[in-house]
């Protein structure tokens, strides 16, 4: 826990400038001191952390994160869940605001703030586009944003209403800052739990087709470039959803989207084996989505990977999968998943998958990060990035359990974690 | 000086005379075979059936009703078993209520088959009375049992295996005992 | 001789052979039945709960009979009064209702994949009596039977389900059973009534009731729930009747000597006529007393295997 701390021996990655290479990176007082690329010599002293064959990232943030607190605190705390964060490789998160009850206003985002003061990692509060999220009123968004909401969000549904869903562009737009769109169609999603395709058909399951998804997102698209306010699209799960970025980033509209591990890597068919923890919303789409998803990653259509980590009990996700909530954590597999699925195959170079981790979630949130230079606040995600290892929830830090990955072999994942210049989680 | 594993103790000459005299007393006993009908067990108690029926209808020139039955369903050691018996049909055509019953089969060891060949046989209606023939009668029952008419009687110990072998079934009429040590009927 | 599944959940993935072995046994059992006493003591000692979910009358009835035929003792379980009412939860109750040491349970449940779910949690042969609108395997068997005691196969023949194929578990388990034994299957019913990528089963898949039909030997009909046309799948139900429905008129299209079927229960003048119900042609009745036999035969042949074998 020192305060000054000098990194030795690894390869920095730096999606700021694009330098990926050797480097000495001087920790001083919280902040990134100096960084001396290709050093000539090695540094000694006390606090050299020597880490050969190690890459260390500007902190990573994670811009989509379901912390149950306040009303589910058995399910995932702020502290929990940044801890949960920490041991994941996260120097910040961004919370999402369907608690109970749902962060909707000023007192509520304090709440989370001061919550926050006492975790190991920066946790941003996103605040709610409407009341409760009941899709009728605006919440006060400027009174928010000035208690430090960084983005205003319904996630968990979407905005049905068309007209309100362009007020809440106009407005957040004065405080600048992004509507982040969970885009479905709950009319067309009907009641759906899962992708509909011959999956669904097969198993006699009601569907959410994927048309659901892509008619909101292409109306936020519209209505963005009509209101000339700032849209995010979280987990982009559709070939279509992808299409219809890449054509709006084209076009010049102030469009930006994440997509998150389980869409990239898990398909509809594996529901056949009924396991709740692959119950998620977006549902888990086909092959095809998912190749369309790592497309959308490589040529910069989607801007960020999130996890959309949204822990629940046992006693919620242990049923018929009907009646089981959606949703997966992945604080803990996220960077596995990146590097696993992603880096190593060769489809994403560490510069951008690094960059998707933390410049690119920094810079849509307006959020210090994403950048290892002389000044900036001393967050680092240290990676070997050779350590196999595999999933077993039993050991997360999250209080929650729901992952799909149970036993899955990852190669890579984070081993210290650095924020403000204090090793808030260390594997070393 | 080691027994030899297998000893023939019918052929087919002597099976041929088993089932006649069996015949001969099915009908002295019942006076006459008016009322009697024939029920064999499968596998191979159903072919001993016929062949009764045959010799039946040449000694008294009535043709007597012949049923088939399988007794899977009435087995003690169903649920024991990790494999179950292939089932076969039962075919019993004709009504059964106060005939004389005479229930044929192979061989006579433990008394459990016949056993629930009696449950069934009741679940068709009430017989008038129920009579056992028999090829072979080896003992070692394991239930109040008792064949009423029986081909040949030989003492055997448990290790050893009593094999009926008919044309209808195997190529060849013959009963052979084997002392292999593998066990069972 | 045995099946090579433990509990029966649905006909997808389930071998010929072992289709082949439940349908022969079935034969003797339906002999059985036409015994002066119906009844086997085959499953004395065993156990079964029929846990039942949403509401039937002619599974259960019919499930409880053969389990009765076989000589098991049976327990009714069913949503309405019981503690599913409280909110207990599927795991709890099978939790419970196994520690009372039974040996089979039999599940109809409105949600698909909940007997799949049962065998994760308790350690009883499961057997699948409907799950939502995923399978119902034993209909599959029992309407596979009547249609192989008809035609003495069901390779080549030419089978037509026809109606609310989207929310049909009889129809998806027909499907599999039917094609894995060689038949040649359609699907028919207005396209809001057809999920998405059927063809990917490997079935002809109709809008038009008249292509459907050409050629056909069997046809099944199934129910169409006036609720659909609530949910707004079907402008109305005349409107089905009229194009879905199945009339004598209908019937010159088939091949000769056709058979017509129905799961029950069925709403005549809606998707079956009278007539068509009562023809000569009609298997609806046999299936029934089919469904018992073949229930039997799957009861009789997923029990066992628990002990020592004894010489015979």
């Amino acid at each position: 826990m020192k305060n000054n701390l000098i990194l030795a021996g690894g390869k920095i990655v730096d999606p700021a400038t694009g330098y990926f290479g050797p480097a000495a990176v001087y920790l001083e007082n919280g902040q990134i001191a100096k960084i001396e690329k290709r050093p000539k010599e090695k540094p000694s002293g006390k606090n050299v952390l020597k880490l050969d064959g190690m890459i260390i990232c500007p902190g990573l943030i994670d811009m989509h994160v379901h912390l149950r607190e306040p009303g589910r605190e058995d399910e995932e705390t702020v502290l929990s869940g940044a801890e949960a964060a920490a041991a994941g490789g996260f120097t910040a998160i961004a919370c999402m605001p369907n608690t109970d009850p749902a962060i909707d206003n000023a007192e509520t985002v304090e709440y989370i703030n001061e919550r926050a003061s006492l975790a190991p990692v920066k946790v941003y509060p996103i605040g709610a586009v409407t009341v409760g999220r009941k899709g009728e009123n605006l919440t006060e968004m400027m009174e928010m944003a000035a208690c430090g909401a960084v983005a205003f969000s319904d996630d968990g549904s979407g905005v049905q209403n068309n007209d309100l869903m362009r007020r809440a562009l106009e407005y957040a737009r004065s405080c600048d800052v992004p509507v982040i769109s969970h885009c479905e169609y709950s009319d067309l999603a009907a009641e759906g739990v899962m992708n509909e395709s011959f999956v669904s058909t097969r198993l006699g399951m009601k569907g959410i087709p994927s048309v659901a998804e892509e008619l909101m997102a292409a109306r936020d698209i519209m209505l963005a470039q009509y209101t000339g306010g700032i849209i995010h699209i979280a987990h982009v799960s559709t070939a279509g959803t992808v299409d219809l970025i890449r054509k709006a980033k084209k076009a010049g509209i102030r469009v930006t989207a994440e997509a998150t591990p389980h869409h990239f890597t898990l398909t509809d068919d594996l529901i056949e084996s009924f396991d709740t923890n692959l119950k998620v919303n977006p549902p888990l789409r086909t092959k095809k989505d998912v190749d369309a998803v790592k497309k959308g990653l490589k040529d910069g259509t989607i801007d960020a990977i999130a996890s959309d980590h949204a822990p629940h009990s046992p006693e919620e996700k242990e049923l018929e999968f009907d009646y089981a909530p959606f949703g997966a954590i992945g604080l803990e597999t996220a960077l596995g998943l990146v590097i696993t699925e992603l880096i190593d195959p060769g489809l994403l170079s560490w510069i951008e998958a690094v960059k998707c981790l933390s410049l690119a979630p920094a810079t849509i949130l307006n959020v210090p990060g994403g950048k290892l230079e002389a000044g900036a606040p001393a967050d680092i995600t240290v990676i070997d990035p050779k350590l196999e290892w595999m999933v077993n929830p039993d050991e997360f830090k999250s209080l929650s359990r729901n992952t799909p990955f149970r036993g899955r072999k990852l190669t890579g994942r984070a081993v210290m974690t650095i924020v403000n210049g204090n090793v808030v989680y260390s594997m070393m | 000086m080691a027994k030899k594993s297998t000893e023939k103790i019918m052929t087919e000459d002597s099976i041929d005379q088993a089932v006649t005299r069996i015949a001969r007393q099915i009908v002295e006993r019942n006076d006459g075979v008016d009322n009697v009908v024939i029920i064999g067990i499968r596998t191979r108690g159903a072919f001993l059936a016929e062949r009764l029926r045959k010799t039946l209808e040449d000694i008294s020139g009535n043709d007597l009703p012949v049923g088939i039955m399988d007794i899977t369903f009435y087995r003690d050691d169903i649920q024991d078993k990790l494999d179950h018996p292939v089932v076969q049909k039962t075919e019993i055509l004709f009504d059964i209520v106060d005939k004389i019953v005479v229930l044929v089969d192979d061989v006579l060891y433990t008394g459990r088959t016949v056993r629930a060949a009696l449950d069934a046989i009741i679940d068709f209606g009430r017989p008038g009375a129920i009579q056992l023939a028999v090829l072979v009668d080896r003992g070692h029952r394991e239930l109040p049992i008792s064949a009423d008419y029986a081909g040949k009687s030989v003492s055997t110990s448990a290790a050893e295996r009593v094999e009926v072998h008919l044309k209808e079934h195997d190529g060849a009429d013959e009963v052979i005992i084997d002392r292999s040590g593998r066990g069972g009927v | 001789m045995s099946l090579s599944i433990r509990h029966l959940l649905g006909l997808e993935g389930v071998s010929a052979d072992d289709i082949s072995m439940i349908l022969d046994t079935a034969v003797s059992f339906k002999e059985v039945l036409s015994r002066k006493i119906p009844k086997v003591p085959t499953l004395r000692g065993i156990t079964i709960v029929n846990l039942f979910y949403e509401p039937s009358t002619r599974t259960r009835i019919s499930f409880e009979l053969a389990e009765k035929r076989l000589s098991a003792d049976t327990v009714n379980f069913s949503a309405s009064g019981s503690s599913v009412s409280k909110g207990e939860s599927l795991k709890d109750t099978v939790w419970n209702i196994e520690a009372m040491k039974i040996d089979m349970i039999v599940i109809r449940h409105g949600a698909s994949g909940a007997p799949h779910y049962l065998t994760t949690c308790c350690q009883s042969t499961v057997i699948n009596a409907g799950d939502g609108a995923h399978e119902h395997p034993t209909q599959g068997l029992l309407d596979m039977y009547t249609i192989r005691e008809k035609y003495g196969r069901l390779e080549g023949l030419k089978v037509v389900i026809v109606g609310d194929i989207k929310h049909s578990r009889v129809a998806r388990s027909n499907i599999w059973g039917l094609l894995t034994m060689g038949a040649q299957v359609s699907v028919c019913g207005p396209p809001t009534l057809l999920p998405v990528e059927m063809e990917k089963f490997g079935v002809r898949v109709f809008d038009d009731l008249d292509e459907a039909l050409a050629g056909a030997d069997v046809v099944n009909i199934l129910r169409v729930q006036k609720e659909r046309q609530k949910a707004g799948l079907l402008p109305s139900m005349r409107e089905y009747s009229r194009y879905y429905g199945i009339t004598k008129n209908k019937l010159k299209l088939l091949n000769d000597n056709f058979t017509i079927m129905h799961p029950g229960p069925m709403n005549r003048g809606v998707e079956i006529s009278s007539e068509v119900a009562e023809g000569p042609y009609s298997v609806i009745l046999p299936q029934v007393t089919n469904g018992v036999a073949v229930r039997m035969a799957v009861l009789y042949l997923l029990s066992g295997g628990k002990g020592k074998v004894y010489e015979e």
